[in-house]
């Protein structure tokens, strides 16, 4: 049987394995960590207020806490329905480490 | 000097207890005088991988609450002259441990005199793990080639990087030193590709690598006696664990364990 796999080309398991811990640990280190706990609240309510306006998918709300230098920037990022127009927030404030 | 060593993972049942016996065993061999904590407050288990559970009288929670003074609750080893016990209670209190507390009886052990503290953390990084880490000068981060044990390394040296007092202590302390041991490795399974290697492994963690322990029947061999496997010097646990004693303690060492073992026909056929 692993004969007939080596022909096949087929990917073995530890490489899909590295190639999922690339990304999340990729993911974790950006995001993850250091965030504000509130974020996954913040976009669930973000999303219940524009719904009342426009139908919109929570895959296209992103929030995200970016990192400058000594200020930590809180962007929104809207992507609208017909996806031509996005509708972009930021706010800055001090970092506090 | 003495230093603090806290030996953790996030995940639980890679081998954080077999690593904190055998690795505190190893420097107590060479004339350390080394001491072993369980922070596993609730489930203590160290004790039995050390085989001393029915030598308990005083704990760790005690000694934190003045209930017994810190050196009755030590258990000597009666195998190694310069090797300590300090037992977690098996009441649980999620309470016991405070920073504190911890920080006293860490530095009352100094006083007397200890080189080595190891710090045997819990699983999780709830309050058991954050303790055992926060007054650690290194850290030997246990991981098994396998996707959750990976991602909750990488989890717990976020911790380590930001949690811990020499991470609050500012830019003129040194961070916790971190270092990777991987457990129960099969370089055969690598070999056909079903198992993370150590290049993967380190790749995404991204710290020193200072062992590897290949997957062995000597570990649950040795926890059924009470023996830390590294005083069995025939098995290839032991090996592994002497060098990993050796490296911590900063002497070379070539890594072993990694490739498979060449065997021959009868090797095979009766292996």
């Amino acid at each position: 049987m692993r004969f007939l796999d080596y022909f096949r080309g087929k990917p073995k398991s530890a490489s899909l394995a590295k190639d999922r811990l690339s990304i999340i640990v990729a993911r974790e280190h950006t995001g993850g960590r250091n965030t504000p706990d509130y974020l996954p609240q913040l976009q669930q309510e973000l999303l219940a207020v524009l719904a009342r306006y426009e139908v919109i998918d929570l895959a296209n709300v992103t929030v995200n806490v970016e990192r400058s230098g000594d200020t930590e920037v809180l962007e929104l990022n809207v992507v609208l329905p017909d996806g031509t127009s996005i509708v972009r927030a930021s706010s800055g404030r001090p970092a506090t480490v | 000097m003495s230093k603090v060593v806290v030996v953790t993972s996030g995940k639980g049942g890679v081998g954080k207890t077999t690593t904190s016996a055998n690795v505190a065993t190893g420097i107590a061999m060479t004339g350390k005088k080394t001491v072993a904590i369980d922070f596993d407050v609730g489930l203590r288990n160290l004790d039995l991988v050390m085989g001393c559970e029915r030598r308990v009288v005083y704990d760790f929670v005690n000694v934190l609450r003045g209930e017994a003074k810190l050196n009755t609750a030590l258990i000597r080893d009666k195998r190694i002259e310069t090797l300590h016990v300090l037992p977690a209670s098996q009441t649980r209190d999620k309470d016991a441990l405070d920073p504190d507390g911890v920080g006293r009886v860490i530095e009352e052990l100094k006083q007397m005199g200890f080189d080595y503290i190891v710090c045997d953390s819990p699983a999780g990084i709830e309050r058991g793990a954050q303790m055992a880490m926060y007054y650690a000068d290194e850290a030997i981060v246990v991981t098994n080639p396998e996707v959750s044990s990976v991602r909750d390394s990488d989890r717990v040296l976020g911790l380590l990087a930001a949690k811990t007092s020499r991470a609050q202590a500012g830019i003129n302390t040194a961070p916790i030193h971190a270092h990777l041991l991987l457990t129960r490795y099969s370089p055969a399974m690598v070999k056909r590709g079903e198992m993370l290697s150590v290049a993967d492994v380190l790749e995404l963690l991204g710290i020193p690598l200072l062992g590897v322990i290949p997957e062995s029947k000597a570990v649950l061999q040795s926890s059924n006696k009470g023996t830390p496997a590294i005083l069995d010097e025939t098995t290839d646990v032991a090996q592994a664990y002497l060098d990993v004693v050796d490296r911590f303690l900063g002497q070379e060492r070539q890594h072993r364990f990694i490739e498979e073992e060449k065997r021959g026909f009868f090797g095979r056929l009766f292996g």
